[in-house]
């Protein structure tokens, strides 16, 4: 082809190309991810490792043999490892080494593949297999007691009214997933995440001020500062908040609707830890906030330029 | 119309080609609901299918007497007579069923499967072939309900009408017990039997809804262009206008 040719080639659109692809948005969280895993080995000892591979590696094989059946290959984009690995994160070290891999085949095959695979998933996939594993397993999924630490996690603590080091907390010198107890490794994985422009505060922030604000207000000590940044930094408020609100299916896209999202998200994480009978409800505050997702991108729709505003949408 | 091969020509298609729960799926209410084990959901099958049956025959019988106008809560009322009897054998003879059931049984009165019949058959048909409509609507309802209920009770509890099946290692996958399993064990049941009937249909067997001539039963058949058809608007008018000249006279 020839420079004349060239420049008056005719195409359709989109006419202006980005070089971001899943695979490297989702290997980047991959690597976000590795602070809080690598402390999870650290903190609960080799049988974390053995759980992170044992989810990861049938996250990535259903997704494989499910490509078999399709005669179409995803595996490449990585996606599944991102979701293996989440998984991972949210078991407790104690669990059978099978759970894992029974929650990775549901995640990728009932609650992804089965939607018409990556993008068309109603629901986050990791959370959705954690919360089909934490009904159907209750007594499996919520003990936590392994060689390093015995007892109840500091949330349980809280619920029942004991007092808890929020130090140990914020380092993650505490029982609890294998994910989800340093504060310290999340959040710095998070950072990468910003700065690598791949999330944005929107959600993880209006969620995590409209959370600490529902407990002050509603979480029947006053305004007791140490009991919020307990609550804070204890279950898995932070790797939610950063990791699985923000995936890019499930959530609003409108900036209005992240935010509106990530309130929605705060409230009902207060309303299942503080009023609920379970000390921990970040997985199910993110799944409804999943389901409510359309809608919130139905009233936050910006009005285009000239356009009536509160015009019926999408109509 | 009341030939022994429309007999069982009505018993196949209840059962298989329009099986109620998997084909039609009407009755999702109990279907999901009351199917946490294999006895719960052959218990409510059978007591279905008994309201059915006896219900289709019923007005079938009195077709040409009930107006058409108020043909619907007619069927009501002859349709919450049978329940009520069945309600009250349960209770006598069968106490633990009734209780497993609970308000489920009351609620049959407004089981679509069985108005549904009444609709689309009974109203239509004469009174032989519509008790095996409804025999084999029931028993086609029947099997699925037990099959649901039988696949929730083994992952969920491990056991099957009661017989422990999976061995004692075997953690039971609570879930299956609760309503969202219902609707695991529904969604897999069925895409399996459309995958039978697909690769039965590539074979050249004929799964097809009415597999022999014309039932009447317009509003589930698939011939699109049948003359005989009544219930696109403009013929469904004519055929029940046909009915309430009838009266009229």
């Amino acid at each position: 082809m020839s420079e004349e040719m060239k420049m008056y080639k005719v195409s359709s659109n989109p006419h202006v190309r980005s070089k971001v692809s899943t695979n490297g948005i989702m290997m980047m969280v991959v690597l976000a991810l590795m602070p809080a895993t690598g402390f999870g080995i650290y903190n609960f000892g080799i049988r974390a490792l053995f759980h992170v591979l044992i989810t990861v590696g049938s996250a990535v094989l259903t997704e494989f043999v499910f490509g078999l059946i399709r005669k179409k290959q995803t595996i490449s984009d990585l996606s599944a490892v991102v979701t293996g690995l989440l998984l991972a994160l949210n078991l407790p070290v104690s669990a059978p080494l099978w759970i894992g891999a029974m929650g990775s085949v549901f995640a990728i095959l009932v609650v992804k593949m089965l939607f018409g695979g990556l993008g068309q998933n109603f629901m986050n996939p990791a959370l959705a297999a954690r919360c089909f594993l934490l009904i159907s397993f209750p007594a499996l999924m919520t003990d936590f007691t392994c060689d390093a630490y015995t007892g109840a996690t500091p949330l349980a603590a809280l619920k029942a009214g004991g007092v808890v080091n929020v130090t140990d907390m914020i380092i993650g010198k505490t029982a609890g997933t294998i994910g989800e107890t340093s504060m310290i490794a999340i959040v710095f994985g998070a950072c990468v995440l910003i700065m690598a422009g791949i999330i944005d505060l929107k959600i993880p922030g209006s969620y995590i001020v409209s959370f600490a604000i529902f407990v002050l207000v509603f979480g029947g000590r006053g305004f007791d500062l140490q009991y919020m940044s307990a609550q804070l930094s204890g279950g898995g408020l932070m790797l939610g908040a950063f990791f699985m609100a923000t995936d890019y299916v499930t959530r609003p896209i409108t900036g209005k609707g992240q935010i509106v999202f990530g309130i929605f998200l705060g409230i009902m994480t207060g309303i299942f830890r503080i009023f609920g009978p379970s000390a921990e409800g970040v997985s199910y505050a993110i799944i409804l906030g999943n389901i409510v997702t359309p809608l919130i991108e139905k009233f936050t729709m910006p009005v285009p330029f000239g356009g009536k505003v509160g015009a019926k949408n999408g109509k | 119309m009341a030939g022994k091969s429309n007999v069982t020509e009505r018993l196949v298609n209840g059962i298989i080609k329009e099986n109620p729960t998997f084909v039609l799926t009407l009755g999702m209410c109990p279907t999901l609901a009351v199917t946490t084990s294999a006895m719960n959901g052959l218990g409510m099958g059978l007591t279905t299918a008994a309201v059915l049956a006896l219900s289709n025959m019923i007005i079938s019988l009195m077709r040409n007497i009930i107006p058409n106008k108020v043909r619907i809560p007619a069927f009501i009322v002859i349709i919450a007579s049978f329940v009520t009897v069945v309600e009250l054998l349960l209770k006598a003879y069968l106490p633990s069923l009734n209780d497993a059931l609970g308000v489920y049984i009351p609620l049959i009165v407004v089981n679509c499967i069985i108005l549904g019949r009444a609709e689309s058959y009974a109203y239509f048909n004469s009174p032989i072939p519509s008790l095996f409509d409804g025999v084999g609507m029931g028993l086609g309802f029947s099997i699925a309900l037990t099959l649901i209920g039988g696949f929730r009770e083994l992952l969920g509890v491990g056991e099957v009408f009661g017989y422990r099946v999976m061995p004692e290692s075997y953690t039971p996958i609570g879930i299956f017990v609760l309503a969202p399993g219902a609707f695991f064990v529904l969604a897999t049941l069925t895409a399996v039997q459309n995958y039978i009937k697909i690769s039965g249909a590539k074979k050249g067997k004929d799964t097809s809804k009415i597999g022999s001539g014309c039932s009447e039963d317009c509003m589930n058949c698939g011939e699109k262009g049948c003359g005989k058809r009544f219930y696109d608007t403009t013929e469904a008018t004519v055929e029940l206008d046909k009915k309430d000249v009838k009266e009229e006279n």
